[in-house]
């Protein structure tokens, strides 16, 4: 076979899929409701404990639905949500 | 999948609050207040353009948003009723170096501080002026503004008011800004893009964020929570770039027009005066 014909397959390198964590500040939530109310693709969720403050903090309903578009980030008034690349060690 | 929520802070640190001083987490502003959002868009703004922290200054002037210059690591001031504008302006002169940032709201800005907000726009005096508007004043007790909708119930306006509201990204644009635009927090990620633009303009920006008040404005005039209020932004918000600021009308009943209005190039303040000082010691 001639090197030109020659070539890599397509899909040599494994596939990888971007995964994300919701890491939810729940003692500086002021229970607003705005993160899990604009939420695109409906990950979070309101929980049903309350926190110190009384306040009803979001919790993750289904992580594998995130797609990191760090909206709930922008929108939260108090610096309570962030979305994280997962480390791959962890994938 | 298991869940990923952590409950204690000291573990895991927000990205963006290195520009925020974490001792004063969580801050005082009412749930569901849109200030918080334009703090996290502003934070949000230094930390994609990598602000050298050193180069910023923060002023506020008096009421809710007033605080807004302690909840940051830079150096602030915050200042008397109405006068953040010439307190950044003398930053600006003494120190060319530094950028100034004035985050006050509506009442602040335009009925105690009007004047000083035009004369600075006229005078194009680099710096960034974040506006929160409310629509009345908040901290005092939700009383009638210049900024208060024509017909809206506030508490000293019990059978609504019957002034005209200011339009203020038309008197922004009038007065002479190089960068003029409105948003509301809903569109919390433009409005960190528009933040990002305008430090890195040089010349009088101002950027209005239309924002809830569930505690006074949007309970007298019977908007309900502030989610319901994000929610009806989301339903009348329309954006119109390069539209003309006259035209752009906030109606929380009809629509809301966003977007940037105005960004041109002028002589700033400060350059012009180094031009004429070195000029005249050469003489």
């Amino acid at each position: 076979m001639s090197s030109r014909t020659e070539r890599a397959p397509i899909t040599q390198e494994k596939e990888t899929v971007q995964t994300w964590d919701i890491i939810i500040l729940e003692e500086v939530c002021k229970g607003c409701a705005f993160c899990h109310t604009f939420c695109p693709r409906d990950v979070l969720e309101q929980s049903d404990t309350f926190n110190a403050k009384g306040h009803y903090p979001p919790r993750v309903k289904a992580i594998e639905r995130c797609v990191g578009c760090k909206l709930c980030e922008a929108v939260c008034p108090d610096f309570a949500i962030f979305v994280k690349e997962r480390s791959p060690s962890k994938r | 999948m298991t869940a990923t929520t952590q409950s204690k802070p000291s573990q895991e640190e927000h990205p963006i609050t290195r520009y925020v001083r974490k001792d004063r987490i969580p801050h005082i502003y009412c749930p569901a207040c849109g200030i918080g959002i334009v703090l996290t868009a502003f934070a949000t703004a230094l930390d994609n353009l990598k602000f050298d922290i050193d180069k910023l200054t923060v002023v506020s002037g008096i009421g809710c948003t007033g605080r807004a210059s302690g909840y940051f690591e830079a150096d602030g001031f915050h200042t008397t009723h109405g006068r953040p504008i010439p307190f950044a302006t003398g930053v600006k002169v003494a120190n060319p170096e530094l950028k100034p940032v004035v985050i006050s709201g509506d009442g602040d800005l335009f009925a105690i501080g009007g004047n000083h907000f035009i004369h600075a726009a006229r005078r194009n005096v680099d710096m960034l002026v974040l506006c929160i508007n409310n629509f009345m004043y908040g901290m005092t007790g939700g009383q009638q503004g210049p900024t208060t909708p024509t017909g809206a119930i506030t508490s000293t306006t019990r059978f609504g008011n019957i002034e005209n509201p200011f339009n203020l990204v038309s008197l922004a644009a009038s007065a002479g800004a190089v960068y003029v635009a409105r948003w509301t927090v809903l569109h919390a990620r433009r409005l960190a893009k528009s933040i990002e633009k305008a430090l890195q303009k040089d010349g009088f920006t101002f950027i209005e964020a239309v924002s809830p008040c569930p505690t006074l404005y949007d309970r007298h005039n019977r908007f309900g929570s502030g989610l319901d209020v994000l929610k009806l932004y989301k339903e009348i918000s329309v954006i119109r770039n390069f539209s003309d600021p006259m035209k752009a009308e906030i109606d929380y009943s009809t629509r809301i027009v966003c977007g940037e209005f105005v960004d041109e190039e002028k002589p700033e303040f400060t350059q012009r005066l180094a031009e004429q000082s070195a000029r005249l010691q050469k003489r």
